[in-house]
Order: C-alpha cells, then sequence, then structure tokens
C-alpha cells in the first residue's frame, strides 16, 4: 500500500490551538510524523525589551492563559534573584496557593479535554463543571477567572482574608470528594485503561534522553518536579509527595495528572492553614541594578524557565522563555510514530500542550565556534543540494517545489 | 416567503459557531469553551460548536492576528457559507491589546476580515461571550 502524507492542522477539529503536523500514513499506522510551529508567534521577548519591568509582568502573564501564573511568578523570581529582594513570607504563601489551585484548574481542564479528545463527553461536562468551583475560587481570590494579576516584583498585589479562607476549604471539600471520584474513573473504568493503555508510548530511557518535563516525565518513573528538587516560594516548608507512575503511556499520564490534583488540595490546606502574617510585598525600585538570573518554575504542565538580564535601566535588556511545551514536543514524533492515526489526537491532547506557550524564537548558535547554524529557504536547498552531491546523485536541475 | 421565513427562524435559534484561534493566550479560548459545558451550557439557546468552517454560521475568533495565522484566517472566512457572521472575543481581538505593537502582531481581527460584534476583555468572562452572541442575533433579527 502506498505511503499517504496527510496535515493536521493549524486549524482541526481535534486541536485547540494552531499547530501543523504532517502525518506519513501506512496504512492506519503512522511512519513518521513532523510538527511545525510558530502560528501563535507574537514576538513577545522583543516587546519585553521596549516595556518596563512592571508592564512586562501583565505581558509574560499573557504568554499563555492556563499557566499565566507560572509565567509571570518564574519571571518575577528572576527579578528578585537580580534585584536581590527577599518577598514576605506571607507573599510566598500566597504565591504558592495560588500556582496550586492554578494546578488543579490547569489539569481539571486537561482531563475534560482529555475526556473530549477520545469520545468521553460525559467526563468532559462533568469535570468542566467542577472546574468552575476552582475558576470562582480563583475570581474571589484574584479578581479575575484567569490572567490573575497577582505577582508582582517583591511580593504580590492582594491578600486574603479569613473569609476568603473560609471559602477555598469549602471548596478544597467539595473539589476533594469530586476528585476522588475522577481518580475511581480514570484508574478502573474499563472504557478509559482499554482507550488508553498502551498508547503514546514513552519508555523512561526516551523520555530522558527527548528531556521530558512535567507530568509527562514523572509519568515515565522518573521523579522529577523542580518544587521538590529547587524549592521556590514556600514549597520548602510544606509536605507533598511528587506522583510518578510506571505506565509510560497516555493513562500513566492521566494518572499522575489526578493523582497530582490530589497532593495540591493537600498543599492548599496547608498552605491557608499555616498563612504567616506580615506584609505581602516590599518596595522594589523602579530600576533593577545590572546582573543576569535564571529561574524554574514548576508550571501545571512542566518545568517553565525564564532567564533575565538586565542593564540598569527599568527595562529590561533580554527575556528568554523555554516553556514547557517545547520541551516536551521532542518526544511527541517519538509517540506518534509507530501508532495509529485515530489515536493521534489524545497523544498530542497528554502532553497537554500550549502553544501559545511554546511559540518562541530559536537561534541555534555554536558556542565556540560562534557559527550561527540557521539557513534560510534558498540555504537550505543548497545545503541539501550539496550534500547529495557528494553522494553521487545531482539534484542541482530539480525544480523546488515551493517558491523561495 | 416561508421558506425563507422558516430559514431566518432557524438562524436565530441555532446559530453554531466555529472556533479560531489567531494567535491568542488560550485565556479566552477556555473561557469560550467554558460557555459551552454546564454552567453556562449555551446549547440550551442552540448554539453549538462545530469543527468545519463549512457547517458553522459565526466565526467566534480570539486573539491578536499573527503573521503566520492571517491567511489562515482569511482561508477559513471565506470557506463559511453565507451569511456569516465574525464575534472578536476578548482585548486581543478587538484591538490587539497588550500585544500592540508585536513584531509578529498585524493588529486586531478587523484588520484581516469583517467583524460583526466586539467583546472586550482580558480574558472575556463566559456571561460576556453569552451577552456578545445574544447581541449579534438581536442584530441580524
Amino acid at each position: 500500500m502506498a505511503k499517504m502524507m496527510i496535515p493536521l492542522g493549524p486549524q482541526h477539529p481535534a486541536l485547540e490551538e494552531p499547530e501543523s503536523f504532517s502525518l506519513l500514513l501506512d496504512g492506519e499506522r503512522i511512519a513518521a510524523a513532523t510538527v511545525a510551529l510558530g502560528y501563535n508567534h507574537r514576538g513577545m521577548e522583543k516587546a519585553c525589551e521596549s516595556r518596563t519591568y512592571i508592564q512586562d509582568i501583565y505581558l509574560l502573564e499573557r504568554i499563555c492563559g492556563i499557566c499565566s501564573h507560572s509565567h509571570s511568578s518564574s519571571y518575577v523570581q528572576a527579578v528578585e534573584a537580580i534585584a536581590g529582594i527577599e518577598i514576605p513570607k506571607r507573599a510566598a504563601y500566597l504565591r504558592t496557593l495560588i500556582g496550586e489551585l492554578e494546578r488543579v484548574h490547569s489539569h481539571l481542564l486537561w482531563l475534560g479535554i482529555a475526556g473530549h479528545e477520545i469520545g468521553f463527553q460525559t467526563l468532559f461536562m462533568f469535570v468542566w463543571r467542577d472546574r468552575e468551583l476552582v475558576m470562582d475560587l480563583l475570581e474571589r481570590l484574584t479578581g479575575n477567572r484567569v490572567n490573575y494579576g497577582m505577582n508582582t516584583i517583591g511580593g504580590v498585589r492582594r491578600d486574603i482574608d479569613s473569609t476568603q479562607t473560609e471559602e477555598v476549604l469549602k471548596a478544597l471539600d467539595i473539589l476533594e470528594a469530586r476528585t476522588s471520584y475522577y481518580i475511581k474513573v480514570c484508574t478502573e473504568e474499563q472504557s478509559i485503561i482499554g482507550r488508553l493503555a498502551g498508547v503514546g508510548k514513552l519508555p523512561r530511557e526516551d523520555a530522558l534522553r527527548l528531556g521530558a518535563v512535567g507530568p509527562v516525565l514523572r509519568a515515565s518513573g522518573v521523579r522529577r518536579d523542580m518544587r521538590k528538587d529547587d524549592p521556590y516560594d514556600a514549597y520548602s516548608e510544606l509536605d507533598f509527595n511528587v506522583i510518578t507512575d510506571d505506565h509510560a503511556d497516555v493513562l500513566g499520564r492521566t494518572v499522575v495528572r489526578v493523582f497530582e490534583i490530589m497532593e495540591s488540595y493537600k498543599i492548599c490546606r496547608q498552605v491557608v492553614r499555616n498563612m504567616p502574617d506580615g506584609p505581602i510585598a516590599v518596595k522594589v525600585p523602579a530600576k533593577i541594578p545590572t546582573g543576569e538570573a535564571f529561574s524554574r518554575y514548576e508550571a501545571p504542565r512542566g518545568e517553565d524557565i525564564h532567564y533575565v538580564r538586565s542593564n540598569g535601566t527599568d527595562r529590561p535588556e533580554r527575556v528568554k522563555v523555554r516553556a514547557p511545551t517545547l520541551a516536551n514536543l521532542a518526544s511527541i514524533t517519538n509517540m506518534i510514530e509507530g501508532g495509529y492515526l485515530a489515536d493521534v489526537p489524545i497523544v498530542i491532547a497528554a502532553i497537554d500542550p500550549c502553544f501559545s506557550c511554546t511559540d518562541r524564537m530559536i537561534r541555534v548558535q555554536d558556542s565556540r565556534s560562534g557559527r550561527e547554524d540557521r539557513y534560510d529557504w534558498a540555504g537550505l536547498r543548497q545545503y541539501s543540494i550539496d550534500w547529495y552531491k557528494k553522494r553521487g546523485v545531482d539534484l542541482s536541475q530539480t525544480k523546488a517545489a515551493w517558491k523561495d | 416567503m416561508l421558506f425563507d421565513k422558516a430559514i431566518h427562524w432557524a438562524r436565530l435559534k441555532s446559530p453554531w459557531i466555529i472556533h479560531f484561534n489567531s494567535g491568542a493566550c488560550n485565556a479566552c479560548d477556555i473561557e469560550i469553551l467554558a460557555a459551552l459545558t454546564p454552567k453556562y451550557d449555551v446549547e440550551r439557546f442552540g448554539i453549538q460548536l462545530k469543527g468545519s468552517p463549512r457547517h458553522a454560521d459565526v466565526l467566534v475568533c480570539s486573539g491578536p492576528v499573527t503573521m503566520q495565522q492571517r491567511e489562515r484566517l482569511i482561508t477559513i472566512y471565506e470557506q463559511m457559507a453565507e451569511p456569516k457572521f465574525v464575534i472578536a472575543v476578548g482585548t486581543c481581538a478587538c484591538s490587539a491589546g497588550v500585544f500592540n505593537g508585536c513584531y509578529c502582531v498585524e493588529g486586531g481581527v478587523d484588520t484581516a476580515i469583517p467583524v460583526n460584534a466586539y467583546v472586550p476583555g482580558c480574558p472575556v468572562k463566559p456571561e460576556a461571550v453569552i451577552d456578545g452572541v445574544v447581541k449579534l442575533l438581536k442584530s441580524i433579527e
């Protein structure tokens, strides 16, 4: 049977965001897959350089609307490290609380989407109904359902009072009961296990070699979580477990995420109970001294990295973002290849991709020679012609399939 | 005549939508999706999310228009059957919002295709999405 190339995306019912995959099909099986990105590239890193540190918080928060707190936290951590600021303990606890509520909302959102991708619409509707409880909670605490605007350099912008604490605890009770039901569904329901087990395999060695992060890595049996490995905010004082699983497939990723939600409830309870008194922010001058810093944050999708370089003015000289999805994308072709076409949407969804996070500009530069390994279209074509010429094939007269 | 009336009635009672992310940060997208789920449940007004532009009456567009997405947005719009309506959801879709001035951003959705209704907000609340759709339907009436 002849092989066939089919495109998936950038607009496709199974994709929530614009990204494009080219799948080479051999019957129903995927022989090869390539990913094309950049539909959501907006040029935010460059825009950061023309705005002040404070404005950048709100800009970077809008890298992604799902892990918005992660991006802004990671950025302010880097700026605080340059300026040598220690944030008040209460601010660290509040950041942790919002961060964990965000993880709950993100994982519930993912579980719903996963249900939708495998045709389990009931699960989708159930989960999204319960997710509204977290959204209401976040709205009560921060003033907005998404893009909370909670962080500022030197602390947080809003305090919580005792009535809000009560509300958090009350909502957590309901959510915990609902989540234990979903855990039962994901670990015992035969239709889910039958649909997800063995799909999108990523063995431990491959996960490490391809640099996977977050729940994808943990589902391949690797214990790696920035909250434990490189604690920030209040995590060093909190008691929680890093969830891992040995399934190394989509089922494993589902199990890791649902159990992680439970750990997040545990963290939220501890944070609310042990919330120290005191100020919520320290004053920080608008101009940040010269320096550079690198910060890591365990976003719901994995390790989020921000790098900031300052030059003594009120604007950063360079901001670099490495979102977790970019790290996980390298493994996605590995997971798809050899699998069935019908499994592609759920395998893609299982890394919990966030392409608005991912679409950054990358320049590859050799650190020793300083040479840039970057080709434009004509250069790439010339390179391939030369490559084949060395092997005795002359393609220089072939018409280019695409316009230059 | 009666046939036209019936079609008009059906259009108002069951507008099918297609959602397109033209470079958004996901926040508006999940809020649009949230509007379809049990708490807000726009399906009770006959509004259904469709996968193909050829099945849809209303294009719900979120996010600023990036250079890569511009052509695709126009293609999707052209594939929709007449009469078609466009709702720009979110401040970015209305005016590019915080992304105004970024080198890869062209501007709001109206820089690429005609827009019938604007729903500002960063991100919009599901209530605002519903309000926007209802107002659009009123204007069609």
